[in-house]
């Protein structure tokens, strides 16, 4: 394994450089993760403290009330709270005990920072301090930035694990820790297998309870299940915890790279690895084999958005046959991304940053079969004639694992069937 | 600091962007961090646009915070009008940007761009909202765009009746429907055809389908018609003082309103009334027969509708215009009215008290949420948010105003104004319920097997959900109120869609004589009670 993943490592090379781009965004703040995080830990409670924008952001980023009473809300800054700073920390402290009172069942309540709390310098790390004394034993307060002038989308989540991290207790037992947000069962999944694999104990963070957090220490091999945690795997590492690379497991070779590096950090033999996860590999090409039908061949714009976009377009080239226009990706993190990136064709065209309108100028030229953008730009595209998918899709669905491969594909398959089988002449 | 889950208006910025996205022509610069991107979806999922709004965001970050956003905001401007050769530039900051200061209005001023005629939007995005945001936006456009034909003060108003001189068909503008309103689309159309129908032409329409030359043709009608007070209401007032243009602003919603709205424009414009707008003897005008509303709902198997308790929220227009057709035209009892815009809250605090009620102003959908709980109506006519709440409860529930979404806009042609808006408004009301004699049907087959306690074969969703957990302190075993097992069975009796009525009815009842217990005898009395 060692030593393919050298060869690989060697053949970025073959990549042009990436287009560096700057100019209007389409990309969602790092407050829009907390749709997906609330869900993860049903204790916990996201209190954006912000404008009236943030709070319309994650309603209409997370489709108009999914949840008629949700775990997150907004304490939206008025002008009362601008003209002088310690009333607005007053306020906060009012808010929030108002909150408690309400929702008993929280445990962990997330102080969310947003743009205008930056601007004004409200400081979050303070508030929850002091709350924390207010809320002694019944509560623990935290903070993060998911401000869109320092953080895209899923660096929500990122930010969202560090302010967890002081919080975990430290230990030097050896044990396995995946970072990333999983659909349960799919997480039930991967742990049974890597049970199978004989590595014993594997924790996750963050855990389906905000109070049961994982230890962590020199024994800790971390394994990250998404690639937008630069921010996790740094503070992790300094906690002790050894980084295993790996690509992503996305896509049943992705996935099995992802386990097999995992399993040989723990010692495990290849030919253990391969009796457990072969006949899944098996299994797992059957069932993409039908979706490789529909995708072999058509082409692949993929716009900036998540993070996902460079495995993504990985497991598309590779394992379903598309052929890559323009892989676009909000920032590129080169270490986390190693791994991935050797497994790119050769040629393939990065960017980084967006200049919308540039990029749509690109896609118009191209005629891309299919573009994987956000929410906002999806429809105009397809009244372009263009195929699309949204991003966003992709951090809800399971789609991580050998056994999810084929579901992920199917994922890209759609629209394109979709548009096969309209017909209005 | 205010606490929000869920809110009903977003911000102001994405009131202006609902004028420029309504338009066509306008480019909209915005000073703002990306996050604030997610606006687009507004446009192009929920209300399912096919291309994107024209506004360009300057994407600062917290980077440039350093001292050269205001450098950004100009090379986005700069951009912006290269690329898209707008005919009118708005230009405004997001919350974020309005607290750095860059005065992007200012920058953009300075920037040489000819005769191109440039909006500076001023919007407080920490005192007020989407709709102020739009009307605003929508009045300051036009106000810009006018100021070359502004009647030097003193000079005499125009005649609204100068159609006549002048031999011509009379002619009005329709102000107010923009994207993300309810309906408008629609609305629009059936509002034309109305007024052709009266020898009425259409001069302007805007902001929806609007350019800037079409605005500057606004003052060449004889009447404005007030359609959208929330976002055309700043506006009209201010055609009123600076143009002496007179203004229609009865909102024809409902046939009372229609044939109000109809009477009061010709009055503004000196037009005869025409035969079937004058009342007959019985007070019923001719008119009112070209829609299906008065009939259907005079016809027997309307007779179930009466005194249907409703439960009315959503922006002041539509909540106002939904309790007068329910208490009048469908013969509803309204049992609540309340509505979110702060702006409108005279009118529809004066909209209640006709009702005897006492409206319910409130941004806070929980508020909202346990008022419908509390007057436990049998409908509810509201918002999004309603519609949930409402599901919670397990009460039907109707959409009638904003905030929507996209199955708010649907494909089929389905307004809310005029006759054919009332044909709508009488469906979509009416098939939440049990129609005519299936609620009869449904209390005399209760216990057949088959029939699952709850289940109402047309109403997909099913049961309703559980009883709502407790919302307010004073449920019953918080006073030391009890049913005994036997007012229990009584209780069940009772067909499950009056059932949630019949308790609470019967545990005021118990509250009030102090009853400890609650057994047959008492729900009896409680019925003898309340049905006085
Ligand atoms: S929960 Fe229902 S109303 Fe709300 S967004 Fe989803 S589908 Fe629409
Ligand atoms: S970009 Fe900033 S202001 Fe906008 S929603 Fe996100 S955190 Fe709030």
């Amino acid at each position: 394994m060692a030593s393919s993943i050298a060869t690989r490592a060697s053949a970025e090379t073959d990549l042009p450089p990436p287009l560096k781009e700057s100019g209007q965004r389409e990309v969602f703040c790092g407050l829009t993760s907390i749709v997906w995080l609330h869900r993860r830990m049903p204790d916990a409670f996201f209190l954006v403290v912000g404008s009236r924008t943030c709070a319309h952001l994650i309603q209409s980023a997370a489709g108009v009330m999914i949840f008629a009473e949700p775990r997150f809300g907004t304490a939206i800054l008025g002008e009362r709270d601008l003209a002088g700073l310690a009333d607005a920390n007053e306020e906060l402290d009012r808010l929030v005990a108002q909150l408690l009172e309400r929702r008993p069942e929280i445990r962990t309540l997330f102080l969310v920072g947003s743009c205008p709390s930056e601007v004004i310098k409200l400081d979050l790390a303070k508030a929850a301090e002091r709350l924390n004394q207010q809320h002694a034993g019944r509560v623990m307060v935290l903070n993060y930035s998911g401000s869109g002038i320092e953080t895209t989308f899923t660096q929500g989540e990122d930010g969202a694990l560090q302010a967890l991290i002081p919080l975990m207790p430290s230990s030097d037992q050896v044990q396995l820790l995946i970072a990333g947000t999983l659909a349960d069962a799919v997480e039930d999944r991967l742990i049974g297998l890597f049970h199978k694999l004989g590595i014993e104990r594997v924790a996750s963070l963050p855990p389906r309870r905000s109070t049961e957090l994982p230890a962590v220490g020199p024994g800790t091999k971390l394994l990250l299940a998404q690639p937008f945690l630069s921010g996790t795997a740094r503070a992790l590492i300094d906690r002790g915890a050894e980084l295993i690379r790996a690509p992503y497991p996305f896509g049943v070779e992705g996935s099995r790279d992802w386990m097999a590096a995992a399993a040989s950090a723990f010692g495990v033999a290849p030919a253990r690895v391969a009796e457990v996860l072969d006949p899944l590999v098996e299994r797992g090409q059957r069932a993409l084999a039908p979706m490789r039908e529909t995708l072999a061949g058509k082409r692949l714009f993929l716009l900036p958005d998540s993070q996902l976009e460079i495995p993504l377009a990985r497991f598309l080239s590779r394992e379903c046959g598309m052929e890559l226009v323009e892989v676009g990706t909000p920032y590129l993190d080169r270490q986390l991304m190693a791994e991935e990136l050797a497994l790119l064709p050769s040629g393939t065209q990065l960017s980084e940053g967006q200049h919308v309108e540039n990029q749509l100028q690109r896609v118009r030229q191209q005629r891309p079969d299919l573009v994987v953008c956000g929410l906002g730009l999806a429809n105009p595209l397809e009244a372009e004639g263009m195929a699309t998918k949204w991003s966003i899709e992709l951090v809800f669905s399971p789609i991580h694992g050998i056994d999810q491969a084929a579901d992920l594909a199917e994922l890209f398959a759609r629209p394109l069937r979709r548009r096969h089988a309209l017909s209005f002449a | 600091m205010e606490l929000t889950l869920w809110t009903y208006e977003g911000p102001p910025h994405v009131g202006a962007m609902r004028i420029a996205a309504s338009m066509e022509g306008v480019h909209y610069v915005l000073h703002a961090p990306q996050g604030d991107t997610y606006a687009d979806l507004l446009f192009t999922m929920i209300e399912r646009r096919d291309r994107r709004p024209p506004v360009t965001y300057t994407t600062f970050q917290a980077r440039d915070l350093g001292g050269d956003t205001a450098e950004l905001v100009k090379r986005s401007i700069a951009d912006a009008v290269e690329r898209f050769q707008p005919e009118a530039l708005l230009v405004g900051e997001s919350c974020t940007a309005e607290l750095i200061q860059d005065q992007p209005g200012a920058l953009a001023a300075g920037m040489g761009f000819g005769d191109l005629p440039i909006v500076n939007l001023e919007l407080p995005a920490y005192s007020k909202k989407e709709n102020w945001g739009a009307a605003e936006t929508f009045y300051q456009l036009v106000r810009n765009l006018l100021k070359p034909q502004l009647p030097a003060p003193g000079s005499p108003k125009p005649d609204p009746a100068r159609w006549r001189s002048e031999g011509r068909r009379p002619r009005v503008n329709l102000l107010g429907p923009s994207l993300l309103g309810f309906r408008c689309r629609d609305d629009v159309r059936e509002i034309t055809q109305l007024l052709a129908s009266y020898g009425m032409d259409v001069a302007v329409v805007a902001p929806l389908g609007a350019r800037p030359s079409d605005l500057m043709r606004i003052p060449t009608a004889d009447a404005n018609v007030c359609l959208y007070p929330e976002v055309a209401g700043t506006l009209c007032s201010w055609l009123e003082r600076q143009f002496g243009m007179v203004c229609a602003r009865t909102v024809p919603i409902g046939i009372g309103a229609t044939v109000a709205f109809l009477r009061e424009l010709h009055g503004l414009l000196e037009l005869e009334l025409p035969a079937e707008l004058q009342p007959g003897a019985d007070g019923v005008c001719e008119a009112e027969r070209r829609s299906r509303l008065p009939w259907y709902s005079r016809s027997v198997d309307s007779t179930y509708l009466t005194g249907k308790r409703v439960f009315v929220f959503g922006d002041a227009t539509h909540a106002i215009a939904a309790a007068r057709i329910a208490s009048r035209e469908l013969g509803f009892e309204v049992v609540g009215l309340g509505t979110y815009s702060r702006e409108l809250a005279r009118e529809v605090r004066a909209a209640a008290q006709e009702l005897g009620l006492e409206a319910l102003i409130s941004d806070d959908y929980l508020t909202v949420e346990a008022a419908i709980a509390e007057a436990a109506p049998e409908l509810v006519l509201g918002t999004q948010m309603e519609r949930h709440s409402a599901k919670r409860l397990g009460i039907p529930c109707a959409v009638i105003s904003t905030p929507l979404h996209v199955q708010d806009v649907p494909a089929r042609y389905a307004p809310q104004m005029g006759w054919e808006g009332a044909n709508v408004i009488f469906d979509s009301w009416v098939h939440p319920l049990m129609m005519g004699l299936e609620e009869h049907l449904i209390g005399m087959f209760r216990h057949d097997f088959e029939f699952v306690d709850g289940h109402r074969s047309h109403l997909g969703d099913g049961a309703p959900a559980a009883p709502a957990p407790a919302i307010s302190a004073d449920t019953p075993v918080a006073l030391g109120l009890q049913w005994s097992a036997e007012g229990e069975a009584e209780l069940a009796k009772i067909p499950f869609f009056v059932r949630g009525k019949v308790r609470k009815n019967t545990e005021a009842f118990a509250r009030e004589r102090g009853l400890a217990v609650i057994d047959s005898e008492a729900l009896y009395e409680a019925k003898a009670h309340f049905s006085r």
